[in-house]
């Protein structure tokens, strides 16, 4: 679903990301770990088409990112950090919007819009404009926005950061059930060692632009160790430091 | 990209129309000076020649501003996820610019109501083919302050654009034609862009359509349309796999 050979970002001097090498799998849920500033957005904008390699390859959602982006953005659903719910518009209107610009009639985008709130729980809340939500709330418009078009892989760009835990259990129960129901590939940055550990099949750890270890939470934590004994151990600082836990 | 942007147009005009008063607000100023500063020109002057100078005032307060909207679009998410649709960068523009050519027909349309109440008399040719150039030369400006509000700090731009509109507008002769200037001044405002459609507009809305005039004003929007779509498309299409 995602095979990505090489790949680099460079600003001027500094190499944000520095030739990655990323697979994941059909239906997988991938991890993708790192301290503030590792490269872990960076990778993900690359992956989303919002940011152009400065070399290396990725074939996404079974097109190729550099000569067919379109192809790429058609297949795929992406979340942003900071979320990108407007926050004085009625969010009904701006779903449907969503929809058609993926080529859904209005019928279509209206009808997929009404079932996908009533799968995240949404529905009543759709006349309200996004400074009206809780942030959990918000963050399940943010996903309904990024799956109007029945993506094959959905990107979250650390999803429950500044959710209570309320919020983030139930964004997990969420992203598991698409997963069973969907068979959705998904691709997710995180701070967090509990939503790492409970969440994902498969971790990547990156630091400095690389990345320095991968596999699944079970293996990484072998002979006892903790998912933070191995992050310090990596990249020499503590995950919950990175948290603020 | 027809499709998206007719989509994308259609969205902007109903939230848009969903705030009246946004519109009526955008052409207050303008308005305010045809009420309380026209009575006043029309002793040394006509309304001929001042309503045109107040529409290219209206024009680019409230085209020079539009990029505005975007500045929250950025700063909400809502821009980037529209990026991560397979719609066009170009319709991403073109379906903003046209939704701002609605706003601006529509107090251009107050402006000149109120003109021919207080006593205008153009000829219904010459504002029509001035509104056709108005138009044009607002659109353009819209997508340049499309590309300002992407290109600059978000903060900034709302100080930028409202400080820079004012000497715009003032060099391209808005209140007094530029013939009444002195030397330097004079020469100075044939760098504003603005200066040529105005004077055009001012010899349209006088019944006179073929004439230096007219055309050197109509050659210039064409050519600023041309730089500011370019120069819109071009940002909107920046840094993309």
């Amino acid at each position: 679903m995602i095979r990505t050979t090489g790949l680099t970002k460079t600003f001027g001097d500094v190499t944000a990301v520095a030739g990655v090498d990323i697979t994941a799998e059909p239906g997988e849920i991938v991890g993708f770990l790192g301290p503030n500033g590792a490269g872990k957005t960076t990778t993900m904008r690359m992956l989303t088409t919002l940011l152009r390699p400065t070399s290396g390859s990725a074939v996404v959602a079974g097109h190729d990112l550099l000569a067919d982006p379109r192809g790429v953005r058609r297949r795929i659903g992406y979340v942003s950090q900071g979320g990108a719910v407007p926050p004085a518009e009625p969010l009904r209107g701006e779903l449907e919007l969503q929809g058609m610009l993926y080529g859904l009639g209005r019928e279509e985008s209206a009808a997929r819009t009404r079932a996908l709130l009533a799968r995240l729980e949404l529905t009543g809340l759709e006349e309200r404009p996004g400074a009206a939500l809780s942030g959990g709330q918000r963050r399940r418009f943010d996903i309904a926005f990024a799956l109007l078009h029945e993506p094959v892989l959905l990107f979250l760009d650390e999803p429950t950061t500044g959710l209570d835990p309320q919020s983030r259990a139930n964004l997990w129960d969420h992203v598991r059930a698409l997963r069973a129901e969907r068979g959705l590939t998904v691709f997710l940055t995180t701070h967090y060692l509990d939503e790492a550990d409970a969440l994902c099949d498969r971790l990547l750890i990156i630091d400095h632009g690389r990345i320095v270890a991968e596999g699944t939470p079970a293996a990484l934590k072998s002979g006892g160790r903790t998912l933070d004994d191995v992050f310090l151990d990596i990249t020499g600082r503590s995950l919950r430091e990175e948290a603020g836990v | 990209m027809l499709r998206d942007t007719w989509v994308l147009f259609r969205h902007g005009v109903r939230t848009t129309l969903r705030q009246k008063v946004g519109i009526v607000f955008g052409a207050v100023q303008p308005l305010l000076f045809l009420v309380l500063f026209g009575p006043l020109f029309t002793t040394i002057g006509t309304w001929e020649t001042l309503v045109p100078g107040l529409i290219i005032q209206l024009g680019l307060m409230s085209m020079g501003l539009a990029g505005f909207g975007v500045v929250f679009e950025r700063s909400s998410g809502v821009l980037e996820r529209l990026r991560v649709t397979p719609v066009s960068r170009l319709a991403l523009l073109l379906g903003r610019v046209l939704n701002n050519a609605v706003t601006l027909i529509i107090q251009t349309a107050l402006l000149l109501a109120a003109a021919y109440a207080l006593g205008l008399r153009a000829p219904a040719a010459g504002v029509l083919a001035g509104f056709g150039l108005v138009l044009v030369l607002g659109v353009s400006l819209a997508a340049l302050s499309y590309a300002v509000a992407l290109t600059i700090d978000q903060n900034l731009f709302a100080p930028v654009m409202s400080t820079a509109v004012i000497p715009l507008v003032l060099l391209s002769g808005s209140f007094l034609p530029m013939s009444m200037a002195p030397g330097w001044l004079d020469a100075l405002s044939h760098l504003s862009p603005f200066r040529y459609p105005l004077e055009a507009l001012r010899e349209l809305f006088h019944g006179h359509y073929a004439n230096g005039t007219v055309a050197l004003g109509v050659a210039v929007t064409v050519v600023f349309a041309a730089v500011s779509l370019t120069v819109g498309t071009r940002v909107f299409n920046r840094e993309n796999a």
